[in-house]
């Protein structure tokens, strides 16, 4: 349906996208660590525009890539396109090792099946299953631990593809905890987690990126509020 | 340059994603050990190399391993990229496709065809039924002229959906369906992936899918 040509003077880049969406900012911020100009279209999700439609058929979702008219779905397959279009721009975000990058994507698939289901359960379930969700995403962020032990980022020695995967982790987990009074992990308990969370913030990429922890807070605290809760 | 010894494969017979795995194999041409898991009960080594999921396939190289069958497929081309053939296009976009597709068929294949079997009631087979359908004619808008999912080329997406043709004579009996005559272009599609060796000799006879589904609901009381 989309046929790729292939028109070096003048890449475009758009992304549709919404401000919530944690598969969207993983996006924003890979485009930002590769300095990669675009334009941001956010759409209302009870009322999806026609270009939406249209670059996403088939699932009709966030984030859509659009590089050139072509467009590119699911977040995980938008990172790796970014990665080997843009190849050097300052540097990839995935590693060149087979066994290292089939690990970060092993972890990268365990972020978005497990850990984003479990921990959104925990935050928006009531009564046992809210325990539930609990015990289930403690039990998976015991494994990102893990992985931090002798890391400074899930990547390596810089930030790349697994820290974006995990970035909602790092950049909700604060807004959320003010916001519900749900706090799921201490520094007691998961030092590396929490010294992860400050070092991915202060990137300037991530730090730069809209909405920041403050407008986080703000428009969590309005969804509560609208829910009377 | 990685070496065809010391390949090892956790598997079960029939897994479809077990099968992307093989069939993988089989296009590069690697020696492997197969290993044959009991899924009631677990070889601690499967525990040790999948400790996460506890699933197969796993496949382990040179000591280490690698879980969750796109990914190993993705693994054993980048591993052996000097054996041809590739198993992804060079292209990043195409490589997006093929990614895309490949995801497609776990998100949305495999659910709705496991429903077949799993619901009971004749309404919601009725509606399971035309789900599958309503799947598969998305794969066949994919397919479109095409030879294969993407392209020219036979690949990682077509690698990840071809087991599946196994399950079809299983859903026609099942379903009361026939997806062949449903989806044409689809059943085109299989026959000419069944004309690689890779596909024909790694592939289960479909009879024995059957079977195997009968017995695991007999087992359940069904």
């Amino acid at each position: 349906m989309f046929k790729k040509s292939v028109n070096k003077g003048m890449e475009k880049v758009k992304l549709f996208a919404t401000w919530s969406s944690p598969f969207v900012k993983r996006i924003i911020w890979a485009l930002k660590l590769k300095n990669i100009e675009h334009e941001i279209i956010y759409e209302d999700l009870a009322n999806k525009s026609p270009e939406l439609l249209k670059y996403n058929p088939i699932h009709k979702k966030v984030p859509v890539l659009v590089h050139n008219e072509i467009p590119i779905c699911e977040s995980l397959v938008i990172l790796e396109y970014i990665d080997e279009t843009w190849k050097d721009a300052p540097r990839p975000l995935l590693p060149k090792d087979p066994l290292d990058k089939a690990n970060q994507r092993f972890w990268a698939k365990f972020s978005d099946d497990q850990v984003l289901p479990s921990f959104y359960g925990y935050i928006m379930k009531q009564g046992n299953e809210k325990e539930e969700a609990k015990e289930t995403t403690l039990a998976h962020l015991k494994r990102v631990e893990q992985l931090l032990s002798e890391k400074k980022f899930l990547s390596g020695e810089s930030v790349g593809f697994l820290d974006l995967v995990f970035g909602w982790l790092a950049e909700n987990s604060r807004p959320l905890e003010v916001v519900t009074g749900l706090k799921l992990f201490d520094e007691d308990s998961f030092p590396n987690l929490c010294a992860w969370r400050d070092k991915f913030l202060e990137v300037p990429a991530i730090k730069e990126s809209w909405p920041d922890q403050e407008t986080l807070i703000a428009k969590y605290q309005e969804i509560n509020l609208s829910k009377g809760k | 340059m990685a070496g065809s010894d010391d390949v090892i494969l956790l598997d079960f017979w029939v897994s479809a994603f077990g099968l992307r795995v093989r069939i993988a194999l089989a296009e590069k041409g690697i020696h492997y050990e197969y290993r044959e898991e009991n899924l009631q009960n677990k070889s601690p080594l499967l525990l040790e190399m999948n400790p996460v999921h506890k699933k197969i396939p796993v496949l382990i190289h040179q000591g280490k391993p690698v879980c969750e069958s796109n990914i190993i497929v993705q693994y054993i081309d980048e591993a052996w990229h000097d054996k041809s053939p590739s198993l992804l296009p060079s292209d990043p976009y195409l490589r997006a496709q093929a990614r895309f597709w490949a995801d497609f068929v776990d998100k949305k294949v495999y659910e709705a065809a496991k429903k077949i079997w799993m619901t009971e009631g004749e309404e919601d087979r009725q509606v399971a039924k035309k789900e599958l359908i309503e799947v598969l004619k998305v794969l066949e808008g994919q397919l479109g002229e095409k030879p294969y999912m993407v392209g020219e080329s036979f690949g990682l997406a077509d690698i990840a959906m071809i087991p599946f043709s196994v399950w079809f004579h299983t859903l026609n009996e099942i379903g009361k369906m026939n997806i062949e005559r449903e989806c044409p272009k689809l059943a085109a599609w299989v026959n000419r992936c069944m004309e690689r060796e890779s596909v024909s000799k790694t592939l289960p006879h479909p009879h024995k899918f059957y079977e195997f589904v009968l017995e695991m609901q007999k087992k359940k009381g069904h």
